[in-house]
């Protein structure tokens, strides 16, 4: 297969803002959800979850719960004796449900499937488990203490898709570890003129999925059919066959439009255990979550980082130091990729001499945490970003000469072994600067900031889709992308389109169903338009060569393509098909990615009221390096999107533990972006140097901006006045820095 | 309890259970599936419907109470003419895009227009500052209602 490559001249379906293909639906409330899909005999289950963060089950009585009237069944982890009942696509330590143990507040221990909603949550309630408290681990340092109890006993499985190459043996609570060790790190450190240093935490946050986790799973014999809110279709399939012991061909996975993602629909989530429940019931079962139980399914690590950055006294960065502990919860979930895509984002895309970076995926007795978009860059990013501009303070620079003196260039090292840089990032800093201001006067109390990043995106490139030209003329493209919002169904309309010379109104793209749209690795990463799209290109080239061979020329008008059709067919009928497919480069291991490098480059204004502490974002700027936009409006609706959850993530979201116990599961008191929240003005520069490895040089975006934001803020307040070594930057807290900074007469009034 | 209330334009006499709850009866009862449940707390407007023409969330209201009111759905919203409008400002500026939180998101948008309260882009964002949507960023929609009111 090659790819047809058009003089860009010509094209007419590429860099356009084509309306959405799904408006229409969504916009009359016509678009399927999970939660709206009746299935016959469908039941509706209840979970049972843990009230304690950490103890034995002593009992559970479910003799109570069986008498509810319109109860099928209850399961308990006792149901789960004639499988091996333990997954997770990183490391197989997560029960289907609690057995003999729950490990975090909300685990689940049992569930009812009834034929109501009401009598699934009546007989939930009537079901009395006693447990034996175990010591709390309730956090990193905790964990890593010496002596400290363990959260899990079992030894350190790999799952099906932990993708890091030889998973280490488990070192106490510590269940993955990613280094990095470049240069003699303490002998450059001992010439550095500028030492920086300081602590740092990072708060758990709630990716909060609108659509809270779903599911509808049946079971028969060995088919297993499901209807599901998963962004990864295909690996859900083979963790339901591999722990059900079916096909994988057996297990079929469905997956209508997702009310959001953001990751916290990544992997598997609830599909284990509605399965299992529906397998018990003999009956399909449907179990929906509601918004508490989703914050305890998946949720964003929190964590405590040490780092210090060494440079000349002339701004030149020399070296940088890194230990973090990230704090995965009970059961590693994606924590190992998180925290191996933190520590590669930990050095900063800088000409260093040495650094060495040192991060820990840690259990603890918290809830799981998992992907939540732009994953170890948003942790990392704000803590190494502030370092740099403290570097730039001493050195008496601008934040910005010190970014030029020393950002990479492409085509530079970013890892020892890994993808060269594949992006301007020196040319993105300085857009995103002059679209907040930079150079313009401020007002006392006012700062500005950047922040210049990098994200290892793609995960895995392993893509197929199938290309349908009908013998009506229309075009339907099946590919295992899941549509949550991002856009996937216009950009690849746009895509096919292009590649066959036709409008992509003729084009429809349907997905996810994994009996019929052929493998795509997983939605997530920034990947879909990079590598589904470069596979949707492909199967719509080959259709293309097909008309051309049938033709006997490689003129083909599309006004003739009908006719092609009916001389091939030799009737009316028929139908063209054309197979795309995308593998590695090289082995595809993740010490030789990324498939490209995400750039996250953001620029923020801030005012703070020293009277109160509360931080107002005036202004944010993001720069989507996408080497070709194929769609702008949907990309600045991606950067915008992005910006106001880093705004969130920033400002005021966090997850309140205390001992164990998640205290605010509700949006009452979590509180997520609202209307009021947006900036005064939020700017995104679309740069395309057509550099990406994706169709017409095109390369992902939407998650750079949620690890450049909360940066570029963080800076910007300090920029202000008043550094902060923690997140979120809620008023309370920054009011308490600044009274702090008051006593050390640091204030400047 | 038997109640008698207007489902978008149409009559609808039902046996309901005291309890139940309005948007619960609309979408299980009477299929209407455009309103959605998220936070069941009536921050993030996903389940909004309009009750005698003024939004409500659905899931904290009981349908009981709604008893010989006028409840309008994007299902019956959708089907007006002047419908049209919206859905064309809203696509041009792609002010949605999962959709979960659009259905409520228009029938506060259509109420508020109705209403002829949106003088400026700052009454706009705090009209509909009971909708959350996670995904646009909000600026898209702004931007459809600022036009859709005639704001500058």
């Amino acid at each position: 297969m090659t790819t047809v490559v058009r003089e860009p001249a010509t094209r007419t379906q590429i860099g356009v803002s084509r309306p959405r293909r799904d408006a229409h639906e969504k916009l009359r409330g016509q678009a399927q959800f999970v939660g709206d899909i009746l299935v016959p005999r469908m039941l509706h289950g209840r979970v049972v979850r843990s009230p304690i963060a950490h103890g034995r089950i002593v009992s559970i009585d479910v003799s109570a719960a069986e008498r509810v009237p319109s109860v099928v069944c209850v399961l308990t982890g006792a149901d789960l004796q004639d499988i091996d009942p333990y997954y997770g696509h990183a490391i197989k330590d997560r029960p289907i449900i609690a057995i003999d143990k729950v490990r975090f507040h909300g685990e689940q221990v049992a569930a009812v499937a009834a034929e109501t909603p009401a009598a699934a949550a009546a007989a939930a309630e009537a079901i009395v488990v006693e447990y034996e408290e175990l010591p709390v681990v309730a956090g990193v340092e905790e964990a890593v203490a010496p002596g400290a109890p363990l959260v899990t006993e079992r030894d350190a499985r790999a799952g099906l898709f932990h993708g890091l190459g030889e998973l280490p043996a488990r070192d106490g609570n510590v269940c993955y570890r990613y280094r990095l060790d470049k240069g003699e790190l303490e002998a450059v450190v001992a010439h550095a003129d500028i030492v920086v240093e300081g602590e740092y935490v990072f708060p758990s946050v709630y990716q909060y999925a609108m659509e809270t986790h779903t599911v509808i799973a049946q079971v028969e014999g060995d088919e297993i059919t499901l209807w599901a809110t998963c962004q990864h279709p295909f690996l859900v399939r083979a963790e339901i066959a591999d722990l059900f012991g079916v096909p994988v061909a057996n297990v079929r996975v469905q997956v209508p439009y997702l009310g959001g993602g953001f990751g916290s629909k990544s992997y598997t989530k609830m599909e284990p255990l509605t399965v299992a429940l529906a397998r018990k019931a003999g009956r399909p079962v449907k179990i929906q979550n509601r918004v508490g139980e989703s914050m305890v399914t998946t949720r964003r690590h929190n964590m405590r980082c040490r780092m210090r950055t060494a440079a000349t006294k002339d701004g030149r960065l020399l070296a940088r130091e890194v230990a973090c502990l990230f704090d995965t919860g009970a059961y590693a979930d994606n924590g190992p990729r998180v925290v191996a895509t933190a520590g590669d984002a930990a050095p900063g895309p800088y000409r260093w001499s040495a650094y060495r970076v040192d991060a820990s995926c840690v259990y603890t007795n918290l809830a799981p945490a998992g992907s939540y978009r732009a994953f170890g860059a948003t942790h990392m990013q704000w803590i190494g970003e502030s370092q740099v501009d403290e570097v730039a303070r001493r050195a008496g620079l601008d934040p910005l000469e010190v970014r030029r003196q020393n950002l990479l260039t492409p085509g530079e090292e970013v890892r020892a072994g890994g993808k060269p840089l594949d992006a301007d990032l020196i040319g993105d800093v300085e857009k995103v600067a002059a679209a907040v201001g930079w150079d313009e006067p401020k007002r006392p109390r006012m700062g500005r900031g950047v922040s210049v990043g990098l994200l290892a995106a793609g995960a895995h490139p392993v893509s197929s889709a199938v290309c349908r030209l009908e013998a009506d003329g229309r075009v339907v493209v099946l590919v295992g992308t899941t549509e949550m919002g991002q856009g996937p169904r216009t950009a690849f309309a746009q895509i096919a389109a292009e590649e066959l010379r036709i409008d992509s109104d003729r084009v429809t793209v349907r997905g996810a169903d994994t009996r019929f749209t052929p493998y795509d690795r997983s939605t997530g990463a920034s990947r879909s338009t990079t590598i589904a799209g470069l596979a949707v290109q492909r199967a719509a080239a080959d259709i293309r060569q097909q008309l051309e061979r049938i033709a006997g020329t490689g003129d083909v008008d599309p006004d003739d393509y009908l006719a092609l059709m009916r001389k091939h067919f030799g009737f009316s009928g028929g139908e063209l098909i054309g197979r795309g497919e995308v593998v590695p480069v090289g082995t595809g291991s993740y010490a030789e990615g990324p498939v490209f490098w995400e750039v996250c480059v953001g620029a923020a204004e801030v005012e703070v009221d020293p009277e109160t502490g509360f931080v107002h974002v005036r202004r944010t700027a993001t720069c989507a390096d996408v080497g070709k936009a194929i769609n702008p409006q949907l990309i600045e609706r991606q950067d915008e999107g992005a910006t106001l959850q880093g705004l969130g993530n920033a400002l005021f979201e966090e997850m309140v533990y205390e001992d164990g116990l998640l205290l605010n599961d509700t949006l009452l008191d979590y509180r997520v972006a609202s209307f009021e929240d947006l900036p005064d003005a939020m700017t995104c520069v679309i740069v395309e140097n057509e550099d990406g490895p994706g169709p017409y040089g095109a390369k992902g975006c939407g998650e750079g901006a949620l690890a450049a934001v909360p940066a570029a803020i963080v800076n910007a307040l300090a920029d202000a006045g008043v550094p902060m070594n923690e997140l979120p930057l809620t008023p309370a807290r920054v009011w308490r820095r600044i009274q702090e900074l008051k006593k050390e007469d640091k204030w400047q009034s | 309890m038997e109640i008698a209330l207007s489902v978008n334009g149409r009559e609808v006499v039902r046996d309901v259970e005291p309890q139940e709850l309005l948007l619960d009866f609309l979408r299980d009862s009477l299929g209407l599936t455009g309103a959605k449940r998220s936070c069941e707390v009536e921050v993030c407007g996903a389940c909004t419907v309009l009750v005698d023409g003024l939004p409500v969330s659905s899931c904290c209201t009981l349908v009981a109470h709604a008893d010989g009111c006028e409840v309008t759905t994007i299902e019956g919203l959708s089907a007006r003419p002047e419908f049209e409008r919206l859905e064309e400002a809203f696509t041009r500026h792609a002010a949605l895009q999962c959709g979960f939180c659009t259905p409520g998101m228009l029938l506060t948008v259509a109420a508020l227009l109705d209403g002829g309260e949106l003088d400026t882009p700052e009454e706009i964002k705090r009209s509909l500052a009971g909708n959350i949507c996670r995904c646009t960023g909000y600026r898209g929609i702004v931007e459809a209602v600022a036009e859709l009111a005639g704001v500058e």
